[in-house]
């Protein structure tokens, strides 16, 4: 049996799929198509239902209704063909610690039914490629979380899967090691991998993703381009910066009176006192600067800076879902939905 | 990242297929082998295991062993063959840990979503913690030998211990991974997981004879599945008490064991997400 992409536009796709954990409804209708080649990112709020998705999609998990292909085999109808065509990183590093790195890859190449000469030197092409030659043969306890990632990356492209499946893949990366994992990433699309990435880091997203799918309570709210998004959700964002002990009720009296109405659309007045930012919709643009920095001075608010700035991922995340990625990404106790 | 050139090309990464039984087979072999890989890593784990009956042995040798009145045959005999039963169902606490370990590291995720028999992870795991019951009650009876026990069964009723051992370490064993994926934490495992131990081995003929306890506890000791297989190879290996058809009796009831609990493991395994 050969592992390839069999030739169809889409490597992944997913109609309507539905999952409820008690009376919690995880998945609503859920679908969605990956073109082959490209990396969808999958955004959302903890519990919005991304790691239900990925579960479902990669044979642990059955669901309630829909159905789903990837690589063109029927996820339900022969999930043991499926997982042959897949590869899996999930949100921990899920190697074994005790063995080292070279010994984690064969195994898992012998399970992925790699004979075993065939399963060694895959190994030792992984080990070279992520940086891991030099602690192929130390314990995996002795790696740091940056190695970790990336042996657990490497273990679930033992057969070059056509399709790979990354849960947060980064989350808890230093942005080192997060950089590192993006190249890696953007190697695999190159070599014409299909990708769907969960993600609670925006930057990630916008940087790797050909197409994003925002999902929240278990539906899809948005999708497109992350410059569709951006501009779906409207125009240019005003981003002020005021000095400590700025009295931020004035500041934002201040802004809402200089935007009026808008103020109210698309996430409203963003403060965040400990950087002294301060955000809001300036849907007027550049032609509408004057007379704001004119109000501003006259309000007596001194400014430190003063910026226009297209909406960011960020943006577009709080607008669709009421939630600043941060606050999600602080959020504690998410289940396995 | 991808200049790097592969020394086997894409498409020379054939996979093999082995269906059914064979499977089964090379799975669990690669995951026993996986599973024993960390004894000589982990010397501490070893040392514990071995330490613990031994602890045991002299415990019940010396301590209280003079305060346990067999009505029949050794006393040294009866205890001793007690403790070293006791040893494999102790074992089968390992199987527990091992698998809520898998679980929370998420390798039973991956293992899940991997293209190789399920029942391996399971099975591999509890070949490995039999091959380590062995190497542990081997040494216990060395000790024992040491301080006291003195068998005397011929080769055939050796050989009908040995099997009743083994097939108490698998049936328990199933038991073990049945708690250790059906529990929510490896806490949960080591505190409770453990429970049902103490009804099983104490209210038991491990360590004195059923005569000696209330009346209303006799039944169950008599008659339990643990009583009756530490009776049937302690009687083959050392003459007391009569083995009669204990032996039969207590395969029967840990091939029941295996056909409740095998199955029930899997749905565990099957069922389990990784937090």
């Amino acid at each position: 049996m050969t592992v390839g992409i069999n030739g169809d536009e889409y490597a992944v796709v997913a109609q309507d799929l539905r999952k409820s954990f008690g009376n919690t409804q995880a998945l609503d209708g859920v679908s969605l198509k990956i073109r082959s080649g490209t990396l969808l990112g999958l955004l959302g709020p903890n519990g919005a239902g991304k790691t239900t998705t990925v579960r479902i999609l990669t044979t642990l998990m059955q669901p309630d209704s829909g159905s789903a292909t990837v690589a063109g085999v029927d996820v339900l109808g022969d999930p043991g063909k499926v997982r042959s065509l897949i590869g899996l990183t999930g949100q921990y590093s899920a190697v074994d610690q005790v063995l080292t790195g070279r010994e984690n890859l064969i195994m898992f190449g012998q399970l992925y039914r790699l004979p075993t000469s065939l399963a060694k030197r895959r190994a030792d092409d992984l080990l070279d490629r992520f940086d891991l030659t030099d602690a192929a043969t130390r314990v995996v306890s002795t790696y740091s979380g940056g190695m970790r990632r990336r042996l657990d990356l490497a273990a679930s492209l033992l057969v070059a899967p056509p399709v790979l499946f990354l849960d947060e893949p980064t989350t808890g990366l230093d942005p080192r090691s997060r950089n590192g994992m993006w190249e890696v990433i953007e190697g695999l699309i190159e070599d014409g991998t299909t990708v769907l990435l969960t993600t609670q880091y925006l930057e990630e997203a916008d940087r790797l993703a050909d197409n994003i799918i925002v999902v929240d309570h278990g539906r899809v709210i948005a999708e497109g381009t992350a410059n569709q998004l951006k501009t779906q959700i409207g125009g240019e964002r005003l981003a002020i910066t005021v000095p400590h002990g700025t009295d931020f009720a004035l500041v934002e009296q201040t802004l809402r009176q200089i935007v009026g109405a808008g103020a109210e659309e698309e996430g409203g007045v963003q403060i965040d006192v400990d950087s002294g930012q301060v955000t809001v919709p300036f849907p007027d643009g550049a032609k509408a600067l004057p007379e704001a920095i004119r109000q501003i001075d006259a309000a007596g608010i001194v400014l430190s800076d003063i910026a226009l700035r297209r909406p960011s991922l960020d943006d577009v995340f709080l607008t669709l879902t009421g939630r600043s990625a941060e606050e999600v990404g602080n959020e504690t106790g998410e289940k396995a939905a | 990242m991808s200049s790097k050139a592969f020394s086997v090309p894409k498409a020379e990464l054939i996979t093999i297929d082995r269906p059914g039984l064979r499977g089964v087979v090379f799975d669990s072999l690669i995951l026993a082998k996986r599973s024993l890989m960390r004894v000589p890593r982990q010397p501490e784990w070893l040392f514990g295991a071995t330490v613990q009956p031994i602890m045991f042995l002299l415990l019940f040798r010396y301590i209280f062993g003079g305060a346990l009145i067999i009505a029949g045959g050794s006393q040294v005999n009866y205890i001793i063959v007690g403790v070293i039963v006791q040893g494999v169902v102790f074992g089968s606490f390992s199987t527990s840990i091992g698998l809520a370990t898998d679980v929370k590291e998420g390798l039973v995720d991956r293992f899940r979503s991997l293209p190789m028999s399920r029942i391996s992870v399971l099975l591999g795991r509890i070949l490995a913690d039999m091959a380590l019951n062995i190497f542990v009650t081997t040494f216990t009876f060395a000790i024992a030998l040491l301080i006291g026990f003195r068998p005397n069964g011929n080769i055939g009723e050796w050989l009908l211990s040995i099997g009743m051992i083994l097939l108490l370490s698998f049936a328990l064993a199933w038991i073990g991974a049945f708690i250790g994926l059906a529990l929510k934490s490896i806490e949960a495992v080591n505190t409770i997981g453990f429970v049902w131990v103490f009804p099983v081995t104490f209210a038991s003929t491990t360590f004195t004879e059923a005569a000696t306890m209330p009346g209303w506890l006799q039944p169950w000791v008599k008659h339990q599945p643990f009583s009756l297989a530490v009776n049937s190879v302690r009687g083959w290996l050392t003459g007391y008490p009569n083995v009669g058809n204990d032996g039969w009796i207590a395969a029967a009831w840990l091939v029941l064991v295996c056909l409740i609990f095998a199955p029930l493991a899997v749905w565990a395994y099957e069922k389990r997400a990784a937090h």
